[in-house]
């Protein structure tokens, strides 16, 4: 029993990885129709840029916040260089824009850091943390934290602040709020630089667990999709919670299921994207989306 | 003085030419109406004072030449827009669809007190502050147009057809709140609309359009007193 | 283009793939089979992607099938190997008609997904089946002998088994695209709703579809198993996924020639990359993708279909 708890534990604790990279996809996607699959490379990026500021002496937090920064900066940048010449453009257009972000990102953090893992620190205390008779790891219940502040900052810009009161208009109508005054896009770059931001957050959590390296996204990406598509593509709510659910899954299978162990991970995110889009596409939480012919 | 005024206004989608050289006015503290058929050229009119298509020609607004500039530059000059379609947040509160509409306010004073202002004038508003704006009727959703726009505390109001598809007594309500904003806020008002009989009824200023031209034009009583009018758009 | 000029174009080029052999070293000519194998299954991917409009970002998955699939029947079964590129691609379309009945229900993004989660899942599939695929060791193969006697070297021989098979197989394309069947293909990328009111099967099209591009996929994996001799699941990574998609966005979206064109891009400019850097390959791969989606959507046989044909009004031009 202790081990089951430990188990969902530390699947939450992952899970709030793949529910933060989740909730960062379905921001986009809800503001501009995109899949962005560069969004896992983004925030590997991001975590180098922290590596970089932690090695050259920068205090832990000053890095935190001081990546968080950037990261909003670059990914306003991107949006507004990369994505939006190709804004209106059919969706192949768009995913093959993405991917080839996704490789130019990987190949230049390459580049830049080699491909040689690197360990990146926690914040968190390294002893672990007794509640009850069950030990759970300080990094996991930290991440945990740090995901759902984020999560509720985020829930009170868009509930709370008129600025992310007119990111939601310009992504529901974007005809009425430009009758509005509003930017629409620059909204849509502001989505771009938050979701790299919830993206780096992720990277800097999860990179103490599987170490730092230019391919460390792949595998949370895919993860990442299928939280975003259990919860459902068209709910912000829907993807951190399917996040949670995946992460649970994933532990609960690896550690009972012994034939799947944790050999076939991969395949067990595949086999969950493609059950829930064949049986539930719109997802647990998400929206039947209605195409006009 | 006219607060905004067109000359030689043309307006194209692509290729196609939609207004061929237009003029009119509409006086500080006016109601201007432009009247037409379906077809007519009247909303492309109002995208224009926006700039939402391309345009020639010229369109001043207190003065300024405004063509070309940006729709939500034009916004900030105080141009307030109920569209075509009413363009209802459907997802979205009442409330926040009003507060959306004082996004690019001019001036000082709280967004709370322009929303007791607009409640005041759609009470039924207030009532559904709480409800999304796809749940409201129609009459309700081209009343929260009007409100919306009006959080802006617009000097000038652009009405798209709000007659469009609503019952008699809906639309002669939201016209009679149209009248008391010109009166009582000074805000000039251009509305486009098919519905004759009422927009005659409001208007100080009137113009006729017939497939991107204007035909007739004058005071709004001068229009409805002529024959031609009556007969093809008023039924008398 | 006029068919005259075509089929010039055409006549030259396989003029010059013949007589290759006879001017380039067995390692050159191994690389030029390398590009004969990767346009067949661009031109796999493109049917389904650029004529078809389902978005694949996982169809290394049925290369890395049809490769393993010749892979384990020669080692294992001592299967001869023409059986088994044949048997590759069966297998592959079985597997991608299979893919595709469920991929029916996902539109475009979703589509694009479910390939993607596909291509980073493949390589620990093949792990896992360790018993079958040698696990990360692979399998390794010898490269067959030319037969009847023929005085030609394994990789010779093995260009022109492929050179044989890529025209045989372009031919066929050609002329599945040309007619009805090819008509209905593109009407469903460009309108499916049209398309099914026009009494179009969209459904079975579709998976069909899904399945004919994956048995070029897998045949071309075949070859490759072949023609490196050597089989490991991380040659069948997520990047190799993503290669074949740069092939047929840089060779040109729903163009048959451009098969070719993206496979002798995918084929040497990594390998004149290389030289910068062990990351610049990919970095230029990006940069190209984004860079052809702006100014050339529709690839180097798109451009060059463009400049011809200005060229031959301007031919027309000063004659008149």
């Amino acid at each position: 029993m202790e081990i089951f708890f430990q188990q969902v534990v530390s699947g939450l604790a992952t899970g709030g990885i793949y529910g933060s990279v989740a909730l960062a996809l379905v921001m986009i996607y809800q503001a501009t129709d995109v899949v962005n699959y560069a969004q896992g490379e983004m925030a590997m990026f991001s975590t180098y840029i922290a590596w970089t500021l932690i090695n050259a002496g920068v205090p832990y937090w000053w890095a935190f916040f001081g990546t968080l920064v950037i990261s909003f900066v670059g990914g306003v940048l991107l949006e507004r260089v990369i994505i939006r010449p190709v804004e209106s453009a059919p969706i192949l257009t768009i995913v093959i824009v993405c991917i080839g972000l996704l490789v130019i990102l990987n190949s230049v953090a390459g580049w830049i850091y080699s491909y040689i893992q690197k360990p990146f620190p926690s914040p968190f205390p390294p002893k672990p943390i007794m509640l009850g008779t069950v030990v759970f790891g300080a990094h996991d219940l930290g991440a945990i934290g740090v995901t759902l502040v984020v999560l509720a900052l985020l829930y009170a810009f868009f509930r709370f602040t008129t600025l992310g009161l007119a990111m939601r208009a310009a992504a529901q109508n974007p005809v009425s709020s430009r009758l509005c005054g509003i930017r629409v896009g620059w909204m849509l770059a502001i989505g771009w630089g938050l979701a790299a931001m919830v993206g780096a957050v992720a990277g800097m959590m999860v990179a103490p667990i599987v170490f730092l390296d230019p391919n460390m996204m792949a595998g949370i990406l895919i993860y990442a999709f299928a939280s975003a598509t259990l919860g459902g593509f068209t709910s912000p709510g829907g993807a951190v919670v399917g996040g949670l659910i995946v992460g649970v899954i994933e532990n609960l299978v690896g550690t009972y299921v012994h034939f799947i162990g944790t050999e076939l991970k991969l395949t067990v995110a595949l086999a969950l994207i493609l059950i829930v889009l064949v049986f539930k596409p719109s997802g647990l939480f998400g929206r039947a989306t209605i195409h006009r012919v | 003085m006219a607060l905004l005024e067109a000359r030689g206004l043309q307006a194209q989608y692509g290729w196609t030419k939609v207004l061929h050289g237009i003029d009119f006015a509409v006086e500080e503290g006016g109601i201007t109406t432009i009247l037409g058929a379906n077809g007519a050229g009247k909303t492309t009119t109002l995208r224009a004072v926006c700039g939402m298509v391309r345009t020639a020609g010229e369109i001043r607004f207190a003065g300024q030449r405004i063509n070309g500039r940006a729709t939500e530059d034009l916004v900030r000059l105080g141009i307030g827009h109920a569209p075509e379609g009413r363009g209802t947040f459907v997802n979205l509160t009442v409330e926040e669809n009003l507060r959306l509409g004082a996004y690019a306010r001019r001036g000082g004073g709280s967004v709370a007190q322009d929303l007791e202002r607009v409640y005041g004038y759609f009470p039924v508003l207030a009532e559904r502050k709480k409800q999304a704006g796809g749940t409201l009727s129609g009459g309700e959703q081209q009343m929260l147009a009007v409100a919306r726009a009006l959080m802006l505390r617009p000097r000038l109001l652009l009405l798209d057809e709000p007659s469009l598809g609503l019952a008699p007594l809906v639309v002669r309500e939201i016209l009679r709140i149209v009248r008391t904003i010109n009166r009582e806020e000074r805000v000039s008002v251009l509305l486009v609309e098919q519905n004759a009989a009422v927009a005659l009824g409001l208007a100080d200023r009137a113009y006729l359009m017939e497939t991107g031209r204007v035909v007739m034009s004058g005071p709004a009583s001068e229009l409805r007193q002529n024959d031609a009018i009556r007969r093809a758009y008023l039924g008398y | 283009m006029t068919p005259r000029a075509r089929a010039v174009g055409v006549a030259a080029a396989l003029a010059v793939a013949l007589v290759l052999p006879l001017f380039v070293s067995n390692f050159r000519l191994f690389q030029f089979t390398q590009v004969g194998v990767y346009a067949i299954a661009l031109l796999g991917l493109n049917v389904l992607t650029g004529y078809n409009g389902q978005i694949s970002l996982g169809h290394g998955a049925f290369y890395a099938l049809g490769a393993y699939t010749t892979a384990i029947m020669i080692d294992r079964w001592d299967v001869p190997y023409p059986l088994t590129i044949i048997a590759a691609g069966v297998l592959c379309l079985v597997a991608g008609f299979l893919f595709g009945i469920p991929a029916l229900r996902l539109e475009g993004l979703y589509l694009a997904l479910a390939t993607f989660a596909l291509a980073l899942a493949i390589p620990q599939i093949l792990k896992y089946f360790e018993h079958w695929t040698g696990g990360s060791q692979g399998i390794v193969l010898s490269k067959p002998n030319a037969p009847w006697g023929l005085k030609l070297s394994p990789d010779q021989w093995l260009y022109f088994v492929t050179l044989g098979v890529l025209v045989a197989l372009f031919v066929l394309a050609r002329n599945l695209l040309a007619g009805r069947t090819g008509r209905a293909i593109v009407a469903i990328r460009d309108n499916p709703i049209a398309a099914q009111a026009m009494g179009v099967n969209t459904a079975l099209y579709k998976s069909l579809t899904f399945g004919v591009s994956a048995a070029y996929t897998g045949v071309a994996g075949g070859l490759s198993a072949l023609v490196i001799a050597f089989v490991a699941p991380d040659a069948f990574n997520v990047f190799l996924s993503i290669t074949l998609l740069v092939g047929i966005v840089i060779g040109g979206l729903a163009s048959i020639s451009g098969a070719l064109f993206g496979a002798l891009f995918i084929q040497f400019v990594p390998n004149w990359a290389q030289d910068i850097s062990k990351a610049a390959p990919w970095a230029i791969y990006g940069v190209f993708l984004i860079l052809f989606m702006y100014v050339m959507p529709r690839g180097i046989a798109g451009a060059l279909r463009l400049a011809l044909a200005r060229a031959g009004r301007r031919g027309t031009g000063t004659r008149a």
